[in-house]
């Protein structure tokens, strides 16, 4: 459910290192749970640029909207285009098809959470 | 802040939701099943084409029996109660003096000195407080039924092929806002023709202890036809998609009946309901605001409650209900904005985390099924 290879957040965003300066970022199994079906992403333009924490889009699903959180300071290089049409894939697949945007990383990852705290994190909200 | 799991009230099903795998949420004190794992699109679509099963064991009920039942009903409700048959059930409210509303409610007369008062689960100990209050001026007795009774709503198309093949009873006849008591899966059953969806459908009400039999009998039943377990979710998309009144959101204690669109469930000349008279004084005075639904254009933009309606950067009413709807494949929602702006076909702007956004106000209900 948390896949080792990635870095989290408090917020439930996911970061994936690719090792070469770059990352892929989406929200986790469990934000996508809690959200229900999704059915719009609202992502930044390519080339824009966030601190970490800050709110770089939201994600609405039929029930509520969430605002989305830099795991990390960064400039996007580009967004996931095919959640426009097909915004069911960051619930069917939040780690995979589902990543929101690519990040060129401009700081550290210090402060994100490996996948055993990230766990401990949420089986501490859902009780 | 969230009360713990424990300490929230739970229906007869609650052991069967979590079976289920529910996503269970704190509903006004209860804790109740908001979406299944299919979710709440697949469960909203399986009501609107095939069936859904609600629990709605949280729902309050409220039994009015004796010879002055029908004087107390008509003097708490503004709709006209003695014209019900026995059998038959009506839409109405519980007003206060001001005619802001206490609560909403069905009335099922089951027989002529007696009725069955079904309300809002959150405001079920108001309500209940609210007709005793009255009750003395009247030789009728009030017993408070919910903690007793279990309530499963059936809804969908195909809710007539699902449950016929379980009751003897007759389901056909039964008309739209009709009932009758029968045997369901071998349980006693008030058995409605009345639901909170816009589709056909059966309310089952049942002693609460035979509640869990119910509904596996009906699930096992219907489960082969496409019948899924439907939550809180879907029935607030499909209730709003009809424009059904939810309280706390399109009425309220500040909000009159014949702002909220209900003029039809008031009829000043029938009776002397709590509320006729600031009613019949609002009738005469020009409305300052009215509700609408309204679409917004953009696919980005979906609105929901309680955020404002601006004009030039100032509040002029606000949105009560809203969500991207799952029939209609726009987003939709219901505002109170001011007359002279409640207009199909006209903007209004609505401003979602701080940007002002265009929506139309276009014809409600959003979704009538056809018949």
């Amino acid at each position: 459910m948390f896949p080792a290879d990635l870095k989290y957040t408090k917020d439930h965003e996911w970061l994936k290192p690719a090792g070469d300066g770059t990352a892929l970022v989406g929200i986790t199994q469990y934000a996508q749970e809690a959200l229900g079906d999704v059915v719009f992403v609202d992502l930044p333009e390519a080339g824009a640029s966030f601190a970490v924490g800050e709110e770089f889009g939201t994600v609405e699903s039929v029930k509520t909207v969430s605002e989305l959180n830099m795991p990390a300071a960064g400039e996007i290089l580009e967004v996931n285009a095919s959640l426009g049409d097909h915004p069911e894939a960051v619930n069917e697949d939040p780690y995979g098809k589902g990543w929101m945007v690519k990040l060129k990383l401009t700081g550290d990852l210090t402060g994100l959470l490996d996948a055993t705290a990230y766990e401990a994190l949420v089986s501490a909200e859902s009780h | 802040m969230s009360i713990a799991a424990s300490e929230l009230m739970k229906t007869p099903l609650n052991a069967a939701h979590r079976a289920l795998n529910a996503k269970m949420v704190d509903f006004g004190g209860w804790d109740m099943p908001v979406q299944y794992p299919a979710g709440i699109i697949a469960e909203h679509e399986a009501v609107r084409t095939k069936a859904g099963l609600f629990d709605v064991s949280h729902m309050g009920e409220i039994r009015v029996k004796g010879p002055g039942a029908l004087a107390l009903v008509e003097h708490l409700t503004p709709n006209a109660v003695s014209k019900l048959a026995i059998g038959q059930v009506h839409y109405t409210a519980f007003l206060y003096e001001n005619g802001t509303f206490v609560d909403d409610l069905l009335v099922y007369r089951e027989a002529e000195e007696e009725f069955l008062l079904v309300v809002n689960a959150g405001n079920s100990d108001k309500d209940f407080a609210w007709v005793q209050q009255h009750a003395p001026a009247f030789d009728c007795t009030v017993v408070n039924e919910s903690p007793m009774t279990g309530q499963i709503a059936l809804q969908g198309p195909l809710s007539v092929q699902i449950l016929q093949p379980l009751t003897a009873t007759q389901l056909e006849p039964i008309g739209y806002y009709f009932f009758t008591h029968g045997e369901v899966a071998g349980i006693q059953c008030l058995i409605s023709r009345t639901g909170y969806t816009g589709e056909d459908g059966f309310e089952l009400y049942c002693a609460a202890g035979d509640t869990e039999k119910l509904w596996n009998a009906v699930m096992a039943a219907g489960a082969p036809q496409g019948l899924l377990p439907a939550g809180l979710g879907c029935r607030n998309t499909l209730r709003l998609e009809c424009k059904m009144a939810l309280y706390g959101h399109e009425i309220d204690d500040t909000i009159h009946a014949l702002e909220a669109g209900l003029g039809w469930i008031v009829k000043l000349d029938h009776s002397d309901f709590i509320g006729r008279e600031a009613l019949l004084a609002a009738k005469a005075a020009p409305a300052t605001r009215k509700l609408v639904g309204f679409k917004t254009l953009e696919k980005r933009d979906i609105a929901r409650d309680h955020m404002p309606v601006v004009q030039d950067g100032r509040q002029i009413g606000f949105v009560t209900s809203a969500a991207p709807s799952p029939t209609c494949g726009f987003n939709l929602g219901l505002a109170y904005v001011p007359t002279e702006l409640a207009k199909v076909g006209g903007t209004i702007q609505i401003e979602i985390r701080g940007r002002a956004v265009n929506a139309e106000i276009i014809p409600t209900p959003f979704y009538k099924r056809t018949r």
